[in-house]
């Protein structure tokens, strides 16, 4: 039996704002329990909510990233329930006139073909607070730091097909959200968190399978693992004669399973009304423009200027665009060095490796743009060679501040004085007569021999452009 | 002295014929005198009061005095008040002490009024006869088998007795209109949006205005120009300049039209009441208006939409009162399902459960359209007969509640009569406009109202009628003798 999954997202972005979305609360990560809950947070009887317009023009702004409709009268409803971390008892989010409408994103597959995925809206909401369950006896404390955070909740169409394709959607919606700096998009620390809509269904089917919502996972990898337990578990359970029951699970990294939430499924009804202290929030083309105007380059737009701009492969300027700190630290590269090619090679294959391989992000990176623009300029200056190149690199890897330093304390410099290259090619030659013979011979391949061994006496120092050269001539020659 | 105006008050300060600090002595001594029997108040604030006054005669001997100044106040205990108790007539909420003054305290302590104290209101604002206090039901001064009207009873009640000079009340479908009409006093529903929420223990958010209970509608003026104005924490608070509501108040009537809604003079009006309302209409004439019939075809409508759309928002509204941060806690909670069931179930009134229920219910999946949308449609075409009416009038004048104030106990155990109390008050909740009732007459010795409802903000038309049918009658001026 073959078995097509359908997948749709929920994505909760917490909006970088100074303060929460209807208190003047800071909202800062990590301070102590309820130091950031005014009397509105608290839902003190009379408080009342006044909303953050920062909140708004950040919405906007992802909105347009995603070349979404934006919702002109959006209206704030009361989503109510009640639970000891949401202390009015009631969620201010937007149902029916969401502040953006449908839009779309596209993505990367793994075959280098494109995808466009939905984007049924994006809408504001407040977050809730934290339940803090250890360390109180036998009863719950609560931290009402996180309520009243803005939240940007963007709900995908259920366009994705697999595991790997919600990964790239996601990485995709991270990068955006970061270029347009609306949020910090730190995962593990809830900036940014997931749910996934999951079913699968026989390959062909029209009808949608029965789904599972998996909740707050917190990093793409988990993502991934989440998603591909729980296709597997439908699956088994169906092809067992089960049915798959309409629930909200959990994913446990630990134990990489998902795991029912609620033993018995009961509907919640949130009882959704409008929210009558807030206005209906009314925006104008003007207003739309104004935001318009305000946003940087994105991705796919940068993407396509790297290709035409400095020449660079599709396939580099994706990866460099990927992010906007590392398309940010590419240009300050080349415009330091003066060569795109070359600082995209570096970036990509030997700064990249370097961080993947200590697990660190471009904006820790133990190399500053300024450092690595000064090691390409000594390439290109023939101060030093492409391949001694890489030992200032990891001299620089190590902490090591100054690149000129590097050079001179280890003698990287590059040997370009020709009278004594000259004297280095005889000395070769002089020294191997039985090759020579061979390459006057008609053995070609030899040559690499005496560069190799030009090299070895001058520790790899001598230029080898000129070296070449003289080489084959002097070879030659004779 | 303790029966005289705001206006005559602060002229007897202003000539030293009193002290700020006299007067609300005077009136503290009343309030331990009287209101053991009256329950107006439930909170006293004497200590704070008399600091108060002292602060107001030294801003006055600088010359810095507004006509408030000096003057004392009563609450509703539906207000904030920063250090003091804010029951909101309930059992929850019998410890909440509120680090903040809602907007309305603020700016008439900003004026220099006094606060004697907090008064005794429905709980949570639901009802009609202050008898669903927690803190026990408020007696009519003019009759203490009586009930004062609900739900700013209280409020009403100390003003009436002379318990306090002026009084702040809230207004969510009559609840300023009718006690003012039960107790014989100018109260004034300001239109949704003069008057900021913020600190204003919230009942249906989309109905509530705070607004005065006074004995003259030139007092209404002038609380109204200390607590109306926009406030940047209330959204829904109207962004407006400055109005001197007290600048109209002399002007002539020669050419006001009055409309008379024909649903209003039905045979459900007292006919006593619809005659006290005839000779109040003549004497309206003999300054120069003139009156002709309206037509509101669908304020029959107005009780049950208003009872679906108040419980609704309510039932959100007080979900905060969960036993969790603040208030009434129940005692060893087996779970968090039992702290929630019975901090609420132990301290919510039965009004108040009736309404939370009915307005879940009318929120819930499956009967949302067929209530809470329908409700609000007719809510549209409540306000759209105002609007056509005011093509043809300037106000309309009506009655404010069927008849004279009823007994203690007599309706509080039919909601439904109870709920129709309001009919001829809570249209205007519902279009936002602007309402005021005034004494109009007595009936077996006690007071009438009459209603004036205006298109929106014209509160200062509504006032200047008002002042105007005052100097030329003396209803206004009668005081119950307690």
């Amino acid at each position: 039996m073959s078995w097509e999954t359908v997948i749709g997202l929920e994505v909760h972005v917490q909006l970088a704002t100074k303060s929460k979305l209807f208190s003047g609360s800071a909202t800062e990560f990590g301070a102590a329990p309820n130091t950031q809950a005014s009397i509105y947070d608290l839902a003190l009887p009379g408080t009342l909510p006044v909303m953050n317009e920062e909140v708004l023009r950040m919405a906007v702004s992802f909105g347009l990233a995603v070349d979404a409709v934006i919702g002109k009268r959006s209206v704030f409803d009361r989503k109510n329930y009640f639970y000891p971390d949401l202390p009015k008892g009631y969620q201010i989010t937007q149902l029916e006139f969401p502040t953006v409408g449908r839009g779309s994103l596209k993505i990367q597959l793994e075959d280098g073909s494109e995808k466009v995925i939905g984007i049924t809206r994006a809408h504001i909401e407040e977050d809730a607070g934290k339940s803090l369950h250890e360390d109180f006896q036998g009863m719950s404390g609560i931290d009402l730091n996180r309520a009243g955070t803005p939240l940007l909740e963007i709900v995908s169409d259920p366009d994705l097909r697999n595991a790997k394709e919600a990964v790239a959607y996601l990485k995709k919606l991270h990068s955006i959200i970061l270029y347009l700096g609306i949020s910090d998009g730190n995962m593990s620390q809830g900036s940014m968190r997931c749910d996934a809509n999951v079913s699968v269904r026989k390959r062909g089917a029209k009808e949608f399978g029965t789904r599972t919502e998996i909740k707050n996972v917190n990093s793409f990898r988990f993502v991934e693992k989440a998603i591909n337990y729980e296709v597997q578990r439908q699956i088994e359970l169906i092809e067992d004669g089960g049915r798959v029951v309409q629930e909200t699970r959990l994913y446990d990294s630990d134990k990489d399973e998902t795991r029912s939430m609620r033993s018995k499924e009961v509907a919640n009804d949130y009882r959704y009304f409008p929210e009558p202290d807030l206005l209906p929030v009314i925006i104008d083309d003007a207003y739309i423009a104004a935001v318009r105007a305000t946003l940087p380059e994105l991705p796919g737009a940068r993407c396509q200027r790297f290709v035409t701009q400095y020449g660079l492969s599709e396939y580099d300027a994706d990866v460099l665009t990927s992010s906007r700190s590392m398309a940010d630290y590419f240009e300050e590269v080349a415009r330091l060095c003066g060569d795109a090619k070359l600082s995209a090679n570096w970036v990509t294959a030997d700064l990249l490796g370097l961080l993947n391989k200590n697990d660190l992000v471009i904006e820790s990176s133990p190399i500053k743009p300024a450092q690595l623009g000064t090691m390409i300029s000594r390439i290109k200056d023939n101060t030093i060679s492409g391949k001694l190149a890489k030992t200032v690199f990891e001299a620089l890897a190590e902490g090591e501040a100054d690149v000129d330093h590097i050079i001179e304390s280890r003698g990287l410099k590059q040997v370009t004085d020709s009278g004594a290259i000259e004297k280095l090619v005889d000395d070769v030659i002089t020294a191997n007569p039985g090759q020579v013979a061979q390459y006057r011979a008609g053995k070609d391949a030899v040559f690499g021999f005496f560069v190799g061994q030009a090299m070895k006496i001058s520790k790899g120092k001598a230029n080898p452009a000129q070296l070449n050269e003289l080489l084959r001539n002097k070879l030659k020659a004779k | 002295m303790l029966s005289k105006t705001v206006a005559e008050l602060a002229g007897a300060l202003t000539r030293k014929e009193v002290s700020a600090r006299e007067l609300t002595q005077a009136y503290l001594d009343r309030i331990h005198q009287l209101n053991p029997a009256l329950n107006a108040y439930v909170t006293i604030t004497a200590e704070q009061a008399l600091a108060q006054a002292d602060a107001a005669d030294s801003r006055r001997a600088q010359g810095n005095a507004g006509p408030l100044t000096g003057i004392p106040i009563a609450h509703k205990d539906i207000f904030c008040t920063r250090g003091v108790l804010t029951a909101c007539g309930s059992r929850m909420l019998h410890n909440f002490v509120a680090p903040y003054d809602a907007t309305v305290v603020e700016r008439l302590e900003q004026a220099g009024a006094i606060m004697l104290g907090k008064t005794n209101m429905d709980e949570f604002a639901m009802g009609s006869s202050n008898e669903t206090s927690w803190f026990g039901p408020v007696r009519n001064p003019w009759d203490h088998a009586r009930v004062p009207g609900g739900s700013s009873g209280g409020s009403a009640a100390a003003v009436a007795a002379g318990l306090c000079a002026m009084a702040t009340g809230t207004d969510t479908g009559g609840s300023i209109r009718q006690p003012a009409s039960f107790c014989g006093l100018s109260g004034l529903k300001p239109t949704y949006g003069r008057v900021s929420r913020w600190g204003m223990i919230a009942f249906a958010s989309s109905l509530d205005q705070a607004g005065p209970l006074t004995r003259s509608a030139e007092d209404a003026a002038l609380m109204m120009n200390a607590i109306a104005g926009s406030d940047m924490r209330d959204s829904t608070c109207l962004e407006l300049a400055f109005e001197d509501f007290t600048a109209q108040l002399n002007q002539p009537l020669a050419g006001l039209r009055i409309g008379l809604p024909r649903e209003h003079f039905t045979k459900d009006l007292n006919p006593a009441v619809q005659t006290i309302l005839q000779t109040a209409i003549r004497t309206l004439e003999s300054l120069g208006a003139s009156f002709k019939e309206v037509s509101l075809p669908n304020n029959y409508l107005s009780v049950p939409a208003y009872y679906v759309i108040a419980p609704a928002e309510a039932s959100a509204n007080l979900s905060r009162f969960d036993g969790v941060r603040f208030g009434y806690r129940c005692e060893n909670p087996d779970n968090l399902d039992d702290l929630y069931k019975r901090s609420r179930s132990e301290s919510f009134g039965d009004e108040v459960k009736r309404r939370i229920m009915v307005g879940t219910y009318a929120l819930s999946a499956g009967y949302y359209d067929a209530y809470y949308i329908k409700a609000q449609k007719i809510r549209r075409l409540i306000k759209q007969d105002f609007d056509l009416a005011f093509n043809d009038v300037d106000l309309i004048l009506g009655p404010t509640s069927p008849h004279s104030a009823f007994k203690l106990g007599e309706k509080v155990s039919d909601p439904v009569t109870m709920y129709l109390e309001d009919i001829y008050t809570i249209a205007v909740n519902l279009a936002g406009l602007p309402g005021m009732s005034l004494p109009a007459g007595m009936l077996n010795g006690l007071p009438i109202g009459m209603q004036l409802v205006g298109p929106s903000l014209s509160e200062s038309r509504l006032l200047n009628v008002a002042h105007q049918f005052q100097m030329n009658t003396d209803w206004h001026s009668q005081r119950p003798e307690v």
